[in-house]
């Protein structure tokens, strides 16, 4: 490049993400809290992807639409991302920081801009279609809205089956929609989009079962997927969470899930391992029991892949406990019974008997593959594709592609589960804030806001405003005899009704309302404050009035649509809770949400792989960073390994990369450093630090802490480690091969799982058969003639790791399974090394000499209980850190400002703990790309004047905020409290009161309601 | 999904059921409310941790006092479900109303009544 080019390069502060599941939702989040502004492209008439088709998630048993629909809230709601649906990419070009990007909408048939999205349309049309959100289990009109909470709410019109495109006449939804928003002209519109990064997440494809059709989908009504099992099992789905097969809608008992339908086989599917379905079969099996005891749940699979963070924890209670029975066999037919609609299915069981047996319901677990149009996808955004159709990535960036500025995310790079999707979410979101990091905040919408007005002199002026919404409210409750009744209520100086409430034309006549009455309390009695709330108190904002000087009352959900068929009762009820909603309003008082100044600096417990790579992220992004480590020199655990499975050359990138943080300007490296103290809150700690040798103490100020604390391998003490210098780790395997080469090794035995899986270590250690295996091929490349046997009990070569395992197969690599009961036996004696062990099949016992026995010892995360305990941080069991959420926070810790990345979560790859480490710079980016942060208004606090010091608040807190100050009561930092209330619930002196939430706002609620009722 | 419930259900909001108060509770009672029954997240799913827990015990202790008082301890009820389980919420509406009908009007409400 020419220095003349280089000096007019343009960086854009905007990022284009492509997909609209939960990962592409995570990034859109991330980059457009962290200053960019985002354009979210999805095909689909909705976001939400994946996850808002499932039922529940496990361990929790959380509700999967629960868990999504705030994120789809918050997206819909973000000033600075942009979504557009319906779209898709045609074209771009372009360089990295300066990307033109032509999109084109479908035609959608009704005008966002006057669509309310009350379903009045939906309801009406005439034409019912198979619902493809509910996998052809129900139906759904012509115009419709993928699921109920879809967003945005705006329903679409499916050409091909809407009665008036096909046969000219019918327009019912043009007759009933009150905001006029159907468009039959649509031909859709492309237009362009300048970005300076653009990342994919479109996720994949499903497998299609009807290929396999000895497993009889489509053919038998009993057999369904795991997604239509999914839908059935769903309290909002198809039969209302009622367990019950679609042949029939009988009640099975005995229902038998299928494995590995189209993944690990490349006859007549897919190679790969999708990764997800032994759990989500798992977590199916539980559920459905949940759901009706009287099920008997058999799982079919060939190996059971728990690899995640406390996965083996929930199958060995999906086994002890829900008595889940796992059957390991490959089902070589599904037949049904005539005249039952039973299936009958055919196996060869473990010992290698043929058995038929006969179940209720079959569940096909059916893997993940890239779209049909993968290349041409590909081809548009001008990368390249691995053998496999997924996009080729680096080793060591996995949300990188072949065109620099272009990055990938989600289960597109690779099948992976909710929490790693959500993770890369992040890490590709920190990948593109260190490309676009000077443009920061140069295309964002700042919002700019009125002086608030001073209302403590004002007399209190209630304006209510009942909604119709369209006909939703309207047809069911009298919404004009609301309205008059609101009018008659104590403080209400003005009353209206609106045909929507929420539209953007009746919003700007509540602002005329507002200044033209003087009012300055509002009542809106229309649907949900959880979806509208933060809608209207925009509005009240953008009037200078205080937000929280407001009040919903639900009309809709709460009196028109579940009393519908007693019309005199639901507007009975609406005038109720319009009383109400009045009787609060009138006791509100203004809130001020604090601001507090955030320290731009971050501290990094940790120099692995993982530390290293989070301070270069934030560094690069011109963050000044602190990197600590305990030992005297960088690199943790990776120094220790040579290659990749990949044959990626680990020695040298780490040597790259503690040669960047050593050298980096924005970075402190303070080696053999202890953390003695700690304090403080998000966006303003201070740490104490010892750093030797000479134990100098430091205090460091910083805004965020990184968690990279790493582990370490397992030093066994079974099958003669430590007693016979043949018996040796797979690192120190890998270490011998490196110095010693193969030459003299006649025989090589493995064995899987030492200090893994066991009583003492319950968990998966993830890593540990991709390194035998990889060992394994190491040694075949350097003596094919070196026997190899691997004991293990599943093999865990998840994702795309499962081409090495077929490779090892191949290449004569010999695998016996053991059981945790039944482990092998080494003797050493006269000079031999001997394993025994027992064959399944033969049904007895062989005998191996080996010339090295190599152990796959688990991963043990490293000491961290004093730092714990001086952090307040929650440690699993096994001593790994615990995240704020399973699914959908993996990298934040419980404590805001606090991040985890790496081993010190759980066992994980190197490309796995550099994708966390990425993820860890987006979070804590959100955090330090701010000069001050907003707290939330709803927070407890004590009059001291009340307190009694008795300390129930602080042993009561979940959180552990309250404290007793130096005048000995009790203090809540607003900046910790998260609102909940339960202190304020359980102070027996009534000192401490739940901002928004006092006990007088909520009992004038009771006393409203219970009017006149003695 | 519309499901339908008995319209002299009606909910107040809290952040939190860790945030009812006994007091809040007996206030109804006092002010002539039939019942009051208070739904939480699942056991193990509160998300602010365990406030569904803590409001059980207050339930529970909310019962013994309208035992004391002759109100009758039944009228109060705890029941925990997922937000997504709507068919669920409709269960425990209508046993609640049923079990409120059977019980009859609070017998606050009665000796006023006879008192008038």
């Amino acid at each position: 490049m020419t220095e003349n080019a280089s000096t007019k390069k343009i960086m854009r502060g905007a990022v284009m993400v492509v997909g609209g599941g939960i990962g592409a939702m995570q990034a859109c989040l991330d980059l457009a809290d962290s200053g960019f502004k985002v354009h979210m492209v999805q095909k689909d008439s909705s976001i939400g992807g994946t996850m808002v088709m499932l039922d529940k998630t496990f361990p929790t048993g959380d509700c999967s639409m629960c868990m999504i629909s705030p994120k789809m809230v918050d997206v819909g709601k973000h000033r600075n991302i942009d979504m557009h649906t319906l779209a898709e990419v045609v074209s771009v070009s372009g360089e990295p920081g300066d990307f033109t990007v032509k999109v084109r909408l479908k035609p959608r048939y009704v005008d966002p801009e006057k669509c309310t999205g009350c379903g009045t349309c939906e309801e009406k049309c005439p034409k019912k279609v198979d619902s493809e959100f509910e996998q052809g289990l129900s139906v759904r009109k012509a115009i419709f809205s993928l699921f109920p909470q879809a967003l945005p709410n705006t329903r679409a019109i499916d050409r091909q089956n809407c009665i008036y495109f096909q046969k000219g006449r019918c327009k019912v939804c043009e007759k009933v929609c009150k905001a006029d928003a159907i468009n039959w002209e649509d031909t859709g519109e492309e237009f362009e989009l300048n970005v300076g990064a653009i990342i994919l997440s479109p996720g994949l494809n499903r497998y299609d079962p009807e290929v396999r059709q000895e497993l009889g989908f489509g053919r038998w009504p009993n057999v369904v997927t795991s997604i239509q099992f999914e839908r059935i099992l769903s309290a909002s789905g198809p039969y209302q969470g009622t367990v019950m097969r679609p042949g029939d809608k009988k009640h099975p008992e005995k229902i038998a899930w299928i494995q590995c339908v189209g993944s690990r086989d490349s006859n007549n599917a897919n190679p790969w391992c999708s990764s997800v379905c032994c759990m989500y079969a798992t977590k199916q099996a539980v559920v459905a029991k949940e759901h009706d005891s009287s099920i008997d749940p058999t799982i079919f699979y060939m190996d059971i892949r728990a690899f995640g963070k406390d996965f083996d924890k929930y199958v060995n209670r999906a086994k002890d406990v829900h008595k889940i029975r796992y059957q390991r066999a490959m089902i070589s037919a599904v037949r049904e019974e005539p005249g039952t609609s039973n299936l009958i299915l055919r196996y060869a069981d473990e010992f290698g008997e043929l058995k038929d047996e006969i179940f209720d319901m079959v569940v096909l677990s059916i893997g993940f593959e890239p779209h049909a149009d993968a290349e041409e996808f590909a081809k548009i955004f001008g990368i390249a594709l691995n053998d496999h159709r997924f996009p080729a990535t680096p080793p060591f960036n996995p949300v990188e592609t072949t065109r620099p500025g272009v990055y990938v995310t989600g289960i597109y790079q690779g099948p992976k589960d909710i929490p790693e999707t959500v993770m890369q979410g992040s890490a590709v979101a920190g990948t593109t804030m260190a490309l676009l990091s000077e443009a920061r905040g140069t295309e964002v919408v700042v919002k700019e806001l009125p002086p608030q007005r001073e209302i403590a002199d004002e007399e209190i002026r209630i304006g209510v405003f009942v909604c119709h919404c369209g006909i939703n409210i309207a047809s069911v409750v009298d919404v004009a005899a609301v309205k008059e009744y609101a009018g008659t209520l104590p403080h209400v100086v003005y009353s209206g009704q609106n045909l929507f409430t929420c539209a953007q034309d009746s919003m700007n006549k509540i602002k005329d309302i507002i200044q033209e009455h003087g009012i300055n309390r509002l009542v809106v009695a229309a649907c949900s404050p959880k979806t509208h709330e933060p809608a209207f108190m925009d509005t009240m904002e953008s009037c200078g009035i205080n937000k929280y000087l407001f009040e919903m009352a639900n009309i809709r959900n709460q009196c028109s649509w579940t009393h519908s068929k007693e019309p005199d009762k639901a507007t009975e009820k609406s005038k109720e809770l319009v009383r109400m909603a009045v009787a609060r309003v009138a006791k509100l008082t203004p809130l001020q949400e604090k601001k507090i100044p955030v320290i731009q600096r971050a501290l990094v417990v940790g120099g692995g792989i993982a530390g290293i790579n989070a301070a270069l992220g934030l560094a690069d992004q011109g963050f000044e960073v602190i990197l600590l480590e305990k030992e005297e020199s960088l690199g943790g655990l990776a120094t220790r390994i040579n290659t990749t499975i990949e044959g990626a050359d680990v020695k040298s990138y780490v040597n790259d990369q503690i040669e960047k943080v050593t050298s980096h300007p924005n970075i402190q490296v303070l080696t053999q450093a202890l953390i003695v103290g700690f304090s403080g809150f998000k966006g303003n700690f201070t740490t104490e630090v010892l750093v030797g040798p000479g134990m100098y103490e430091r205090k460091i100020d910083h805004g965020v802490v990184i968690l990279a604390t790493g582990a370490t391998e397992y030093r066994p003490d079974e099958f003669l480690y430590g007693r016979d210098d043949r018996v040796m780790t797979q690192i120190e395997l890998s270490e011998h091969l490196q110095e010693k080469g193969a030459e003299s090794l006649n025989q090589v035995v493995m064995i899987q799982c030492v200090g893994s899986r066991n009583d003492e270590n319950p968990n998966c250690s993830r890593v540990c058969c991709q390194a035998a295996i990889k060992n394994a091929l190491k040694i075949k490349q350097m003596n094919p003639k070196t026997k190899i046997i691997i004991l293990y009990r599943d093999m865990r070569t998840y994702g795309l790791l499962e081409d090495y395992y077929a490779e090892a197969r191949n290449k004569g690599i010999l695998f016996f399974t053991y059981e945790l009961e039944n482990p092998p036996e080494v003797n050493s004696s006269e000079g031999d090394l001997t394993i025994t062990f027992k064959d399944r099949v033969l049904g007895r016992s062989l005998k191996a000499k080996a010339d090295v026995l190599a152990l796959s010892a688990g991963m043990v995360a490293e000491d961290t209980e004093e730092l714990s305990s001086i952090l307040k941080l929650a440690r699993t069991a096994e001593g790994f850190f615990m995240e704020a959420h399973v699914k959908l926070r993996p990298v934040d810790m419980a404590t805001e400002g606090i991040f985890v990345c790496g081993t010190a979560h759980s066992p994980k790859l190197i490309s796995e703990s550099i994708s966390q480490s990425l993820a860890a710079t987006a979070r804590a980016t959100t955090f330090l790309s701010q000069s001050h942060l907003t707290l939330s208004a709803v927070t407890a606090r004590v009059d001291p004047e009340k307190c009694a010091s008795c300390l129930i608040c602080v042993r009561s807190c979940p959180y552990e905020v309250p404290k007793i100050n130096a005048e000995g009561v009790s203090e809540i930092d607003e900046a910790l409290c998260h609102g909940c209330g339960v202190c304020a619930a359980e102070c027996p002196a009534k000192a401490i009161d739940l901002n928004w939430y006092e006990d007088d706002q909520i009992m004038c609620k009771v006393d409203a309601l219970l009017e006149g009722a003695l | 999904m519309r499901l339908q419930y008995p319209a002299n259900v009606k909910i107040i909001r809290l952040p939190c059921t860790g945030k009812i108060d006994l007091i809040h509770i007996l206030r109804a009672f006092e002010k002539g409310a039939d019942g009051v029954y208070v739904v939480g997240c699942l056991e193990g799913g509160c998300h602010y941790i365990g406030g569904n827990l803590r409001a059980r015990k207050r339930v529970e202790q909310a019962r013994k006092i309208l035992d004391l008082t002759g109100i009758g301890g039944e009228r109060v009820q705890m029941y925990n479900l997922s937000a997504s389980d709507g068919p669920l919420f409709v269960q425990y509406a209508i046993e609640m109303n049923e079990k409120i009908l059977e019980l009859g009007p609070n017998p606050i409400k009665l000796k006023k009544d006879a008192a008038a």
